[in-house]
């Protein structure tokens, strides 16, 4: 009996040794909670500030309530309208025009594994990885040297006399979409394909050797063994890109962006930044940060679900 | 598996005329597409030590010409950009270290099963992934936490990074757990354990998370621009970006400050706005021109594994 009891006893002191060994590890890894919570959840009641008439100076409390009314402005003021309008086609163009050509580091992983030599191979791959690793300031920095009115480019075309005036390739509006492409293929296609050049690496030789047995060439090859063996990272990162479709960063359209090309650089995270700091009308952009936010997690919901439903496996 | 694959095939894969001409072209878009990434740089870097003179008259493309380090001393000389350059390099050094030891310690801390609710901690972390607050609501809380033109706003936020943690979790979990077993049975507490067995076995991904953290604190320029107002506090790619844009009235300042007795000679050293704005460009890039290089494998890694993780 009294045996029993020291046992009973002796467990429940180790059980409580236990959980109070368990709280003093949590107890270690709290600051880092509050560092958390202070920067990814705190910042989410800051969408009350949607709701009030906020005017910096002015705290919080001595604001107007004023309900859905930033809301209701985007879509009844047909000025606002319009803008809003403008901005969200610049958005799906952008965001378009990336997963339209969200096939190209696949294509450039291929045509380069096709290159005999190893040496050659890394190299190239050393060569077009580095513009990933500049920051958009500095991408704008070689823009500026390269296509300026006296950068490289219209100084060789005025010394060889093939144009008397200079081109102005940045302060101007036109193709402004397909700009805004071409140098996020230039910083990022070199990146974009190490992963499909890593999956290559770990295709499974015997389907190479299977598919020459029945007599395919290299180019055969590619298609039968190479793409359906590269499909399904394609079709996670396509599924991540659409999932991040109103998210396309500001920092590449605002070190571009300039008195000329704003109706069709600004994007959304662009529109935000230029009404709340530019405008300081810290409520209205609030409101649409908020949408937009909201707006994110569903698509991301929708796209998990659909890579669910359809392959399986789920995203995130 | 590379080579296992040029055996493989090697013997099967003699070429038809139709691919040797690929081939041809296919070599031909590489190296004209490496150039393209690459030329930019060089360009910068030969007509920032250039003569002056021939660079603004478009005459510097394939090597310098009249060489020389005076774009270098004046803009070094500019008070603005040491305290910048000072601000980018601290907050690149303390950012890192901060950020590797919490994603070491979380990443480990996570693993230990004793711990208080250990599955809801970690995915209350892992799930701020998912979200975001926005750029205004963000500025509001800095604001309001004090931490607007406050060199902390660089480093704070930066330090829990959610994927980060998994990346060190996944790798705790793959080390035998008989080596921690082990060493509790010979008394070590947890601290010690983490410590002295696994942090050294970490290295590995720790660098790997050191690097990409470096890179983003280096490269960070939208933090300045939304929290910062104090010029004492703005980093260097911040700098950068207004010496872009003001570089006329900053070439005026930097003569005006060297004094008004020019010649001749000193025209092909003068400061004109595209020689301020190549050096300064040159002095922003020249860190991850010098890293990149020597750090690529582990670039490479930290993007598999994170392709890994999905």
């Amino acid at each position: 009996m009294r045996r029993a009891a020291r046992k009973a006893e002796k467990l429940s002191k180790q059980q409580s040794d236990r959980r109070r060994h368990g709280f003093k590890l949590f107890l270690l890894i709290s600051p880092f909670l509050i560092l958390s919570v202070l920067f990814s959840y705190l910042p989410l009641f800051g969408w009350i500030y949607a709701f009030y008439d906020y005017q910096p100076p002015i705290p919080l409390s001595q604001s107007e309530f004023v309900g859905l009314q930033w809301f209701k402005m985007m879509v009844q003021n047909p000025a606002q309208l319009q803008t809003i309008g403008q901005v969200l086609i610049n958005t799906f163009a952008m965001s378009g025009l990336n997963i339209l050509t969200s096939f190209f580091p696949l294509f450039f992983a291929i045509a380069l594994n096709e290159i005999r030599a190893k040496w050659f191979r890394n190299l190239i791959q050393t060569l077009t990885t580095l513009p990933n690793f500049i920051s958009w300031v500095l991408v704008y920095a070689v823009a500026f040297a390269m296509f300026s009115t006296t950068g490289m480019f219209n100084e060789l075309l005025q010394n060889l006399h093939i144009i008397s005036e200079p081109i102005k390739f940045l302060d101007s509006d036109s193709h402004t979409w397909l700009k805004m492409l071409l140098w996020g293929l230039w910083k990022g296609l070199g990146w974009g394909s190490i992963m499909y050049l890593a999956g290559i690496a770990g295709i499974d030789p015997e389907l190479y050797e299977a598919a020459q047995v029945d007599g395919a060439n290299r180019f055969q090859q590619i298609i039968h063994v190479t793409i359906p063996q590269l499909l399904p990272t394609y079709f996670v990162l396509l599924m991540l890109s659409i999932s991040n479709f109103l998210n396309n960063g500001m920092d590449q359209y605002f070190v571009f962006q300039n008195a000329f090309n704003t109706k069709h650089i600004q994007v959304l995270d662009l529109y935000v930044y230029n009404v709340g700091m530019g405008n300081n009308s810290l409520s209205y952009a609030t409101a649409i940060s908020m949408l937009k936010s909201l707006v994110s997690v569903g698509l991301l919901i929708v796209v998990n679900w659909l890579s669910k439903r359809t392959r399986g496996v789920s995203i995130v | 598996m590379a080579k296992k694959i040029k055996q493989g095939i090697a013997p099967a894969m003699r070429r038809t005329k139709g691919e040797e001409v690929y081939n041809v072209f296919n070599i031909i878009f590489f190296l004209a597409f490496a150039f393209v990434c690459v030329y930019p740089f060089y360009y910068l870097i030969i007509n920032s030590i250039s003569s002056n003179n021939a660079s603004a008259a478009g005459q510097v493309n394939w090597w310098p010409q009249g060489i020389h380090w005076e774009n270098y001393k004046q803009v070094f000389a500019l008070s603005g950009l040491t305290t910048s350059a000072f601000i980018s390099v601290a907050r690149t050094v303390i950012g890192t270290v901060l950020t590797v030891i919490a994603s070491a310690f979380l990443g480990f801390m996570f693993t230990q099963e004793k711990m208080w609710h250990r599955k809801f901690w970690y995915r209350f972390i892992v799930i701020t992934m998912y979200f975001n607050a926005g750029l205004i609501p963000m500025f509001i809380t800095m604001k309001n936490l004090h931490l607007t033109n406050n060199f902390w706003v660089y480093i704070l936020p930066a330090i829990v990074q959610p994927f980060n943690i998994i990346l060190v979790k996944t790798f705790v979990e793959s080390i035998p757990s008989s080596l921690q077993e082990a060493a509790e049975m010979d008394g070590a507490g947890t601290l010690t354990i983490f410590w002295k067995i696994v942090l050294p076995m970490m290295a590995p991904i720790l660098a790997t998370v050191g690097i990409f953290s470096a890179v983003g604190q280096w490269n960070s320029f939208q933090d300045t621009l939304i929290y910062m107002t104090d010029s004492k506090l703005y980093s260097l790619q911040y700098v950068l970006y207004t010496y872009i844009n003001q570089a006329n009235a900053l070439a005026a300042s930097v003569r005006a400050s060297a004094g008004s007795a020019m010649n001749v000679a000193a025209l092909a050293t003068q400061q004109t706005p595209t020689s301020i704005r190549m050096t300064v460009s040159v002095i922003v890039v020249l860190p991850i021109l010098f890293v990149y290089p020597f750090f690529q494998r582990f670039f490479v890694k930290g993007m598999m594994l994170g392709a890994v993780k999905g």
